[in-house]
């Protein structure tokens, strides 16, 4: 059936192995995730031993109470918030990165963690809730409320005629410089205190996760992923160009207002909750690209992957580097990502990005 | 036996009109058929109007062929993804289709369309390191993996070399004749026209100047009033008949 004319092996066969090869990867990375999530919650002020902590997680009823305590209710919860949420940001980024055709493309990049960061700002400066029935929850839900309102404005202009990816990119970066300019100004009123508050959440943490935060964000992840899973043929095609794809008969335009609501949500409630962890949504898909390509069966998986396995690693060393202390984890991303990331390209070489 | 015919199509970009009541004769399938005009003539509108992406008024009749076995290749543009290529033609053979897995003859139809334009050799290669040449034959291979009934390509030979024009015109003259396609080429090189094409359609400022048999459409009146220059058609020693061009027209308004 597929021997072609001039009796050559079929290439069928060297892409099956191909994918085969594209599965290991997807396999390492999983691996590599399971083993930093255990070192993760294994980690800790508290020295306990990994046996005992392993013990505490499989068997709770047998633990000392202070222990379960610590291992359930505190590391557990950062652990796994560090997977969803580096998985929720990896996948955002990579989307944004296919529909915009841009490489630069990321939930940070479009103003969404800005908008974030002035939401927060709002409710620790001013004490302003955007919706006072959740007075307890004024912090990220102000936040939440702020990267929807930016993802919307962006997502309602690029609906305009005659707006292009080059328009929605330009646009998200004025985003960038007017939340920034309007969280400077909160700043330079609010008092030491809330300075501080404002500060230490724009550097982004994931010490005040908590078993809610992980739910909210696995259900969002677990609404999204089939949504964009189902579109895997059109959005790797959209890559070869609007035009191509368009006359391969996918729904361009449609398609992309789709992803950009999906990559809304994805975006903006992880950054509510941790603040300002923008690198990943760049990061998490430029390594799964390297690895990987742009095949979205193989891509999309891989950027969850990805930016799990690059935040909970941060987060395994934002307790490593200075031992009692929980470094932002903001800061380690982009310290310890950025170097990584640059020798990643660089020696990578290749033409596509 | 396909066929395409088109009645009073327009087209506009705001408010300029870039195609005014074009309309043609059945043009048939299973030979290739040339879309000849100036630059800025309307070629690609023409194209993307037929193609359905541009609205309009007027009507597209086709007949033995639904929307669905129309394919149209845009005009070649660079292709940054990283993908392979073999991936790439996966990739329109699973459009609209869905499903993640594969089927051994969905790859079999992969690997023949590979053989059929002659670029086997560059499966496993990453699209962004093509020469604009060769991806310009991936391209087509992308276009005729579905085996569409229609095809509009836009300037499918204008980045390969010599050889490789005469290799993929043949591959697309077979093509045809094979499947009964209409396939509907834009081209510059009005001598490839009179070789390869037995029909010619013939653009000028959105308006169809004529549509039929290529050698009673490409006379030397009309290239005059198509491009502006002079020029004769005359049979070369072996009896093709062959452009010569004299030189732009006296009076070019």
């Amino acid at each position: 059936m597929a021997v072609t004319s001039t009796g050559t092996p079929t290439m069928a066969l060297a892409y099956r192995g191909l994918v085969a090869r594209r599965i290991v990867v997807l396999v390492g990375l999983t691996a590599l995730l399971l083993f930093s999530v255990a070192v993760d919650v294994a980690l800790g002020p508290a020295r306990y031993g990994v046996g005992d902590v392993l013990r505490t997680i499989f068997l709770p009823g047998q633990a000392e109470l202070q222990m379960r305590v610590v291992v359930w209710d505190i590391r557990m919860p950062m652990a796994l918030l560090a997977v969803t949420v580096g998985a929720s940001l990896s996948l955002a980024g990579a989307q944004m990165q296919t529909i915009l055709a841009n490489p630069l493309a990321s939930p940070f990049t479009l103003g969404l963690s800005a908008a974030a960061s002035f939401g927060a700002a709002l409710a620790m400066v001013l004490g302003v809730a955007l919706f006072p029935a959740a007075i307890a929850l004024m912090v990220p839900i102000n936040a939440f409320a702020m990267a929807m309102a930016a993802s919307l404005l962006i997502f309602g202009l690029s609906t305009l005629r005659g707006v292009t990816v080059e328009t929605i990119i330009l646009l998200g970066i004025a985003l960038v410089f007017s939340f920034n300019a309007a969280l400077a100004l909160l700043q330079y009123f609010a008092s030491e205190q809330a300075l501080s508050a404002v500060v230490f959440w724009t550097m982004g943490s994931l010490t005040k996760a908590t078993w809610g935060k992980v739910a909210v964000t696995a259900v969002i992840l677990a609404v999204c992923t089939p949504l964009f899973a189902r579109r895997a043929w059109a959005l790797t095609a959209i890559r070869l160009g609007e035009t191509r794809a368009a006359a391969m008969g996918v729904p361009v335009k449609r398609l992309r207002l789709e992803a950009l609501f999906l990559v809304s949500l994805l975006a903006a409630v992880p950054v509510s909750f941790v603040g300002t962890i923008g690198f990943i949504g760049i990061v998490g898909p430029h390594v799964a690209r390297l690895l990987l390509g742009e095949d979205q069966r193989f891509f999309m998986p891989g950027a969850m992957l990805a930016g799990a396995v690059i935040l909970s690693a941060t987060s395994v060393l934002s307790k490593a580097i200075l031992p009692g202390a929980v470094l932002p984890i903001g800061i380690i991303t982009a310290l310890v990502g950025v170097p990584f990331f640059a020798a990643l390209i660089l020696t990578k070489g290749r033409k596509s990005w | 036996m396909v066929s395409l015919a088109l009645e009073q199509i327009s087209a506009r970009y705001g408010r300029r009109d870039v195609l005014t009541e074009a309309s043609t004769p059945p043009i048939s399938g299973g030979s290739l058929t040339a879309l000849v005009g100036a630059n800025a003539a309307g070629k690609s509108t023409l194209f993307r109007r037929i193609a359905g992406q541009l609205g309009g008024t007027g009507a597209v009749h086709l007949s033995g062929a639904t929307e669905d076995d129309l394919r149209y290749m845009p005009q070649d543009t660079a292709m940054t993804a990283a993908l392979s290529v073999y991936e790439s033609i996966i990739l329109a053979l699973k459009q609209g289709a869905g499903s993640w897995r594969l089927l051994g003859e969905e790859l079999a139809a992969v690997d023949s369309v590979l053989a059929r334009f002659g670029i086997t050799h560059l499966a496993e290669r990453q699209l962004a390191e093509l020469s604009g040449g060769q991806r310009q034959a991936v391209s087509i291979a992308q276009t005729l993996v579905t085996r569409p009934r229609v095809v509009l390509m836009d300037e499918p030979t204008s980045a390969l070399d010599l050889y490789r024009q005469y290799e993929v015109l043949e591959a697309l003259r077979i093509y045809a004749e094979e499947t009964g396609a209409v396939i509907l080429l834009a081209l510059h090189d009005l001598n490839q026209v009179m070789r390869s094409c037995t029909t010619t359609m013939a653009l000028s400022g959105g308006k169809i100047l004529a549509c039929g048999p290529t050698l009673e459409v490409l006379t030397p009146d009309l290239i005059r009033s198509l491009y502006g220059i002079n020029s004769r058609v005359e049979r070369c020693s072996q009896g093709c008949p062959m452009m010569i061009v004299d030189g732009p027209a006296a009076s070019v308004s």
